[in-house]
Parts: structure tokens; sequence; C-alpha cells
């Protein structure tokens, strides 16, 4: 999902989670209404939050148990629980550490055990790797993604990181002021919608002209860039063809599209320096 | 209603488990009413003679006054921090926050009290028994309202939290200090007198005195009731309604 400038997604996550009743408007959340049923939907969803959620006065183990009381478990069963999940988490040895002391993938962690202490049918996720370094981040998605597995929980998350979307979202839904415009895998959305891309550049100007009318394009300078389904199988064609016709080709690449090609495709529009849920 | 209780005590428990876990921080927390109680008694009781009976309500008092009133900053902390956010998602009932961590402020008071009556005695405190748990009482139906509106405060205060810090620190010093607390009020000039009147702290400790003398008809009692009565009101009810707005 990609909403864009005019709904602040955590604002959207917000309403979806119970925390802000919508002004407007219905949105039915794990099979109930979010304004109607608010007490129905807190008891099937997880969330993780922005900031930490483990108060820092308390021990990393003592909040998992308070948590999982929070959602009526008993207090043996939300002890297995919270020693399963700090297991899983590779918490185990920071239980009776305060949040404090940790560092910040090992905090997200903890926030991603504090969320899903009850087994969530769906899991909200705002921003779960922003403001961690590369290495913490890829291992917080080897977790998510190791969670998903075991529990099979779905997952909603918003994300800076485009390529983030890309590589993890199963299920990309593009809204645009209010619409949904697209809805579909990243693959199916990047194929049907965007196209690979070729370029090639050409020694002079007259060259890549001749090379753009061939491909059906526009030339920029010596560079020609097309928009094809199979990048990898009309690349060729299209150089036997520039051969043909005498133009002498200096360089040729191919391009996978991203979804920022996509959202440029349905709407004109760049959305690089926005926020992107996915 | 069992929803209700088990997530009070949840709740409870939660904010409990930090000073039980590391008991020596209420002691920290006594430190100024014990300072005060050690210090200043000792130097009236040299001056005044006796003046146990007189000084120990007060630092009772002046305990339940800041207590309750950095109870807020517990809040205030989890909702600059995301645990307040996390908990606010949890099918937790909204009253049940407020009554959980009332109850922690409340047990925490009531040990504190005790333990200020109890190191009172050798000095040579004696109290009236039954006036003392009347007395208690009294404070720690207090000790709730102040509790409840700090945390109005703090949620008022999120989410930066300046108000909270300002508010608090404006108001103490002078609640404390007007009502009589340390120096009697009645030989400073009129017009403290009045200001001292205004201020509802002076009831609750003129009462604290009268109770802890074993005067349990006294009309300053009366009017301590009532004074505990309006600030518990007050809190429980703006407390409530801060909660169930949503933060």
């Amino acid at each position: 999902m990609c909403p864009k400038s005019l709904v602040g997604k955590s604002t959207t996550l917000r309403m979806l989670t119970t925390l802000l009743p919508p002004t407007s408007g219905t949105a039915t959340v794990a099979g109930h209404d979010v304004a109607r049923e608010p007490a129905k939907v807190r008891a099937r969803i997880g969330y993780v939050g922005q900031k930490n959620s483990a108060g820092e006065n308390f021990r990393a183990r003592d909040e998992l148990v308070v948590q999982g009381r929070a959602y009526g478990l008993t207090t043996a069963r939300a002890r297995e629980r919270a020693d399963e999940l700090l297991d899983l988490l590779d918490l185990g040895p920071l239980a009776q550490r305060k949040p404090g002391t940790l560092s910040g993938g090992q905090r997200r962690r903890l926030d991603i055990a504090l969320g899903l202490i009850h087994r969530p049918d769906l899991l909200f996720l705002d921003e779960p790797s922003t403001g961690l370094d590369p290495q913490s981040r890829a291992d917080i998605w080897t977790h998510i993604l190791r969670l998903r597995e075991a529990y099979g929980t779905t997952l909603f998350l918003t994300t800076h990181y485009l390529e983030e979307a890309d590589s993890m979202a199963e299920r990309v839904v593009i809204i645009d002021n209010g619409r949904i415009i697209a809805d579909g895998t990243a693959a199916q959305l990047k194929n049907d919608l965007a196209g690979d891309q070729i370029t090639i550049t050409t020694t002079t100007a007259q060259e890549a002209e001749a090379a753009a009318r061939i491909g059906g394009a526009t030339a920029e300078g010596t560079t020609v860039r097309l928009r094809v389904a199979n990048a990898a199988a009309a690349l060729p064609e299209y150089l036997r063809a520039l051969e043909a016709a005498g133009v002498k080709v200096a360089t040729a690449e191919t391009a996978r599209p991203t979804l920022d090609d996509v959202f440029l495709t349905l709407t004109g529009r760049s959305l690089t320096d926005d926020d992107i849920p996915a | 209603m069992t929803t209700f209780l088990r997530d009070t005590a949840t709740v409870f428990t939660r904010e409990i488990t930090p000073s039980v876990r590391e008991p020596v921080g209420l002691l920290f927390e006594m430190g100024q009413p014990l300072l005060f109680l050690f210090l200043f008694g000792s130097l009236l009781d040299r001056a005044v003679g006796s003046s146990w009976q007189w000084f120990v309500p007060g630092i009772l008092v002046m305990m339940c006054l800041s207590g309750p009133m950095a109870a807020g900053y517990t809040l205030l902390v989890d909702l600059i921090g995301g645990s307040m956010e996390r908990m606010l998602v949890t099918p937790l009932n909204r009253t049940a926050m407020l009554v959980g961590r009332t109850m922690k402020t409340m047990v925490v008071l009531l040990c504190q009290a005790v333990l200020i009556i109890v190191l009172a005695l050798p000095l040579g405190f004696r109290p009236h028994p039954a006036g003392v748990l009347a007395g208690l009482a009294m404070l720690v139906a207090f000790g709730v309202g102040l509790g409840a509106l700090s945390f109005v405060l703090a949620i008022k205060s999120a989410p930066d939290g300046t108000l909270f810090y300002v508010v608090t620190q404006v108001l103490l010093f002078p609640l404390l200090l007007l009502s009589g607390v340390l120096l009697p009020m009645d030989s400073g000039p009129g017009w403290l007198w009045v200001v001292g009147r205004l201020n509802p702290i002076t009831y609750i400790v003129d009462a604290q005195r009268a109770l802890f003398a074993g005067d349990l008809t006294d009309l300053s009692v009366l009017y301590g009731t009532a004074a505990t009565l309006l600030v518990a009101a007050l809190g429980l009810v703006l407390g409530n309604r801060a909660m169930r707005q949503g933060i």
C-alpha cells in the first residue's frame, strides 16, 4: 500500500489499530469494525509502533508477561510465551535487562516479541527497520520472516525503504488520493504496469535518433530508453534490428522496474521522497 | 467485572514490580521527608519542646504531596516512550489502567507512612492508635485523588512533558510551605494566614494533627475530610475522563 501525501501512513495505522477514531468512513480489521468494535479488533491484532514498546523502568521479561496478561493469558501461560519468544528472537540472555541497556536492534526485537505475545493473526509494524544500521536491519528482517513462517501471521507494515516493500511484501496496494489504483504482487504490478527498461547508448545523436525510431521511443542525446515486457528476451532482438539498420551501439543494459516506476507510470508522479507503507 | 479486576491486577503488578525488585528505590523517594523529619524535627524539638506530635503528621502530608504528585511522572515516561501506546492497543480496560496505577501509589504511600511513624516512635512520637488509622485512611484517599490529578497532568503534558515539570515544580513548594507543614502559620502576618486558609492542604494538615493527637471529633477533622474528598473526587472524575478520551 502506498498512500501519497494526503493520508499520513502512521495516522492510517493508528486508525486501523484503534488508537485513533476515524473522523469518517469505516474500516474492518480482522473481521471487526474499528469504530464499533474496537475491543474485538484489539484482541486479534498485534502492534509494533514506531517508538519502543517496553517501559524504561521494566525488565524485558516482566514486560512480556504483563503484555500476555493484558491479552487475557494466565500468568503461567504468559510466562511460557515470554520465554518462547525471548528464545525465538535471540533475546534469552537479555530477559532480565531493562530496555535502556539494549542496543537498537535488540530493543526492536523486544518490541516485536511484545507484539506477538498473544499470537495475533495480524501484526501491524510501523517502520520496524527505521533508525537501525544495515546489519541490524537485515537481522530484523530475518527474524520477521522467520516468525511469519513459524506462525503464519499476516504482516501489515510501513517502511521508509522502497526496496524493502519491493522485496518483502507479498501484496502491494497503491492508494492515490484515497482511491486504490493498483493491487497485486510487486512482480505483477511491475510486469503489468511498468515493464523492464532497456537503455542503450550510441556514439552520435543521429544514430540515437535512428535507434529510437526502430524501438518506438525518443532519444535523449545519445541515450535511448525503451519500456518492454521482458528485457532479457527483447534486448538481443532489438540489437539485431539496430545492426541491420546500421546503427552502432556503444553500450546496452537492462533494468528491472522498481515500485517507484510503477507509481510513476500510474500517476505521473514519483514516490521517492515520501513515506511508503507496503 | 472480572475482566476489570484482572486488568487492574495486571496494571498494578506491572507498576509495583520495579519497587518490589529494587525496594531501595522507595527509601530514596522518602529521602526528603526523612531528612526533614530528622533535621527539622530535632531542631524544633530543641526549640519548642516535644514537637513530634505536631511535626510528624505534617511530614506525612508532605510525603503524600510529593509522592502522588510525582506518580504522573511514571505515566509521562510511558507516554513519551511507546509503552503506553503499546498497552492502549491491547484489550486492557482504560479505567483499569488508571485504577491499577493509583493502587500502586496507594500501597507505596501506605508503606512509607507506616515507616515514618515507626521511625518517629523512638524519637518520642506518641500517636493515638485509632487516630493513626483514621489519619492514614485520610492520607491514602488524598493520595489517590492527587495521584489521579498528576496522571491527568501527565496526559495533558505529553508528548514533550514540559507542562508536567513546570506545574509540579511551581505547585509543590507553595502548597507545602503555605499549609503549615514545617512551621506554624498562626504566628505569621494576617495575609499569610488568609493565603494558608485558601490552600486545601492546610485543612488536611490540621486534621492529621488532630487525628494523631486523638481528637477524633475535632472540627478540623471534618474540614480535612471534606478537603480530602474534594481532591479525591476531582482526581477520579478528571482522571477517568482523560483515560477514556484517549491519549
